[in-house]
């Protein structure tokens, strides 16, 4: 247990960026033509801090995720940017490389838990798999650190229950177990997509809970990809909001969602029920996102802004802020902030 | 037993007692009783809301399907405007049914792909036949595209050419063609984006508003529950565990449950949070299969003793509100101001 406690004094006040993301861009192809899925997105994220990327379906947050971790589908390709880990740039790394270097200091945490996992191995060979592959321990040694996983996810009964198969399993400790088969190799960044979206609230604090202390206790950088505001308002330090495939807004968290700049941002946040008095009408923001396939000139929300002018057609706004991480890609937010 | 008359002015819907099993396989040879709903009592007023909340295997879904009588209970009456639609067989059954209809939850499954819109709204008709004349159909049709805002154009329009907010406004015209009394909403927002997801509750709204249709409203998401519900009922393990005013229920639950629920959920107005205590349950919920003795809260509750795993505790009033009513040997303290829910 030692080892898994080694490196708690590691935090540091002024922590280097464990992971930085510079212009990755993405395109889909599809049969009615290419979209731009990711489009020019940049971040940086923090050991020991949690940043969510935040935003709608479809808005590219899942594209970014799986475009880090090396695991995009073949139709889709990364077009552009770097994402810098421990000093190297993944994208500039053939695969095997890439493999030996990621594979231990980034991992991913899914959604759907029960798809995830190996239906015909024991979650006990499956754990173990980590350490075999990476650190070469034997079979016996691989699953006796399986176990000691199980326990720190809180898994009851973890030695017996390392012969079960995942479907033995309730939802939400496959989602332990996934969680626990991603730190097994102490990584420096966890991407978690939409961990807790297939579960009941009790369920889903429970396992947000177990992704802070860890996320803490070993000063991992944490990056939770979701829709939901609340889940991101709870469990997040910063915020990287992403529309149409590009982000339009990043900040402390705290910050962000007492004063957003972004129309978007404003419009999301205020979309939520519980703002206004029971019985009001919710608002809303019209029209839907844009086709990426066809991602209008300048602002990709201007159809839907109710701010919007020429300006907005002809240039696209770039990410720009202040010195505390306050960036914002609007035009005339200082005018919805008045307003 | 068919209910005799009842009081113009009683609820449009009780249910007392409703109590429904399954038989699942528990191993090669043999197989089980899972109880789904254990003696559930409810009430639901003409142009009402009722949400309903609890987490999977809670019962809601097999409490759905009895208020849409498609699922027989085993024991208890539902009283539907004054008659047990159960005692009621072939036709007679058949014309309540149409009085109760239903949203699900995914407008993306829910909707044959191979059917227009005006097909889809108008397939109800199909089974209810007398309901609309058939000349006045198409009218009908362009009036409830009209009413879910919807354009007439819409109607030859096939489900994969809209939004999911647009398939969830097709799926409550559906519904709405039957001229329903209550509509059961399956978690009718949860596939949706937060700023669509919006604009189909308000449309809701509205639909109340204009038509005095009641909705028991499913969702697991308790800030879109407080916004529509008028009435809120708790449920865990198959039975309801409290019930009472959205007002009540939110800022002074007095069931453990109700109250670990509520503090499991997450806020966006994270104002809220550094002060508010979370109350963390531990463990999952029981299998239905092999409920707890007494109280079925119990194994997760942290004011449980002897006397809950002897008796199940009885429903009972339990604030100055008689509709406020919570099934709880120790039913928390009422709120202190600001503090929300704790029991110590």
């Amino acid at each position: 247990m030692n080892a898994l406690r080694e490196s708690i004094h590691r935090t540091r006040p002024t922590d280097p960026a464990a992971m930085e993301v510079d212009g990755l861009s993405v395109d889909i192809r599809t049969p009615e033509g290419v979209a731009h899925a990711v489009r020019d997105v940049s971040f940086t994220v923090r050991s020991g801090r949690t940043l969510a990327l935040l935003g709608e379906s479809g808005c590219g947050k899942s594209m970014t995720a799986l475009a880090i971790a090396g695991l995009l589908d073949p139709v889709a390709d990364v077009v552009g940017g770097r994402i810098r880990l421990n000093g190297a740039d993944l994208l500039a790394l053939g695969a095997s490389e890439r493999r030996r270097l990621a594979g231990p200091e980034l991992a991913i945490v899914f959604q759907d838990a029960l798809t995830a996992l190996n239906p015909v191995f024991t979650v006990g060979a499956q754990l173990g798999e980590p350490f075999r592959i990476h650190e070469g321990l034997s079979r016996r040694a691989a699953r006796d650190r399986a176990v000691e996983l199980m326990e720190r996810v809180g898994i009851p009964e973890a030695r017996s229950r390392a012969g079960a198969y995942p479907h033995q399993f309730s939802g939400g400790m496959r989602q332990r177990l996934l969680i626990a088969m991603a730190v097994a190799l102490r990584p420096s960044v966890l991407l978690a997509d939409e961990p807790t979206t297939a579960l009941d609230v009790t369920v889903q604090a429970q396992i947000m809970e177990l992704l802070r202390d860890l996320r803490t206790e070993r000063d991992m950088a944490l990056v939770l990809i979701t829709h939901d505001l609340a889940v991101a308002a709870e469990h997040a330090d910063d915020v990287a909001v992403m529309y149409a495939g590009a982000i339009v807004e990043t900040g402390p968290i705290g910050e962000v969602f007492a004063a957003p700049r972004h129309p978007y941002t404003r419009g999301l946040l205020s979309s939520v029920p519980g703002g206004g008095r029971p019985g009001e009408p919710l608002r809303f923001i019209p029209g839907s996102p844009p086709d990426l396939r066809a991602v209008p000139s300048g602002c990709a929300f201007r159809s839907r802004c109710h701010l919007a002018r020429e300006r907005c057609a002809s240039h696209r706004p770039e990410l720009s802020g202040d010195e505390r991480g306050r960036t914002v890609a609007c035009h005339y937010w200082k005018e919805a902030t008045d307003a | 037993m068919p209910e005799t008359t009842a009081p113009p002015v009683g609820p449009l819907l009780r249910a007392s007692g409703l109590t429904k099993s399954f038989r699942v396989p528990r191993s090669a040879s043999g197989s089980t009783s899972l109880r789904a709903l254990d003696g559930v009592d409810l009430t639901l007023d003409r142009g009402e809301t009722l949400g309903l909340v609890g987490e999977s295997g809670c019962g809601k879904s097999t409490l759905a399907r009895v208020l849409l009588m498609l699922e027989r209970p085993d024991r208890g009456t539902l009283s539907f405007d004054g008659t047990d639609p159960f005692a009621l067989r072939g036709k007679q059954l058949l014309a309540w049914r149409r009085r109760v209809q239903m949203v699900f939850q995914d407008p993306f499954a829910s909707l044959n792909p191979r059917l227009n819109a005006a097909e889809l709204i108008s397939e109800p008709w199909r089974t209810h036949r007398d309901l609309v004349p058939r000349r006045d159909r198409a009218e009908r049709v362009r009036r409830l595209l009209e009413m879910v805002g919807l354009r007439a154009g819409d109607a030859h329009r096939y489900p994969q050419e809209f939004s999911g907010g647009q398939r969830q406004r097709i799926g409550i015209a559906r519904a709405l063609a039957l001229d329903p009394d209550v509509i059961v909403c399956d978690e009718p927002v949860s596939a949706l984006d937060l700023s669509v997801q919006a604009q189909v509750l308000n449309l809701l709204a509205e639909l109340q508003a204009e038509l005095g249709v009641s909705y028991v409203f499913i969702s697991h998401d308790l800030s879109v529950v407080r916004h529509v519900a008028d009435r809120v009922a708790v449920m865990y393990l198959g039975g309801v565990v409290e019930t009472g005013s959205t007002e009540e229920i939110f800022t002074n639950p007095r069931h453990p449950y109700t109250a670990a629920l509520l503090s499991s959920a997450p806020s966006p107005l994270r104002s809220d949070a550094p002060s508010r205590e979370r109350i963390l349950l531990t463990g999952e919920v029981p299998s239905p299969v092999d409920p707890p003795s007494g109280c079925r809260f119990r194994t997760r509750c942290r004011h449980s003793e002897d006397l809950c795993s002897r008796t199940a505790p009885p429903v009972e009033a339990v604030s100055g509100d008689p509709a406020h009513t919570a099934a709880c040997h120790f039913p928390l303290g009422p709120a202190s101001a600001g503090s929300g829910a704790s029991g110590g």
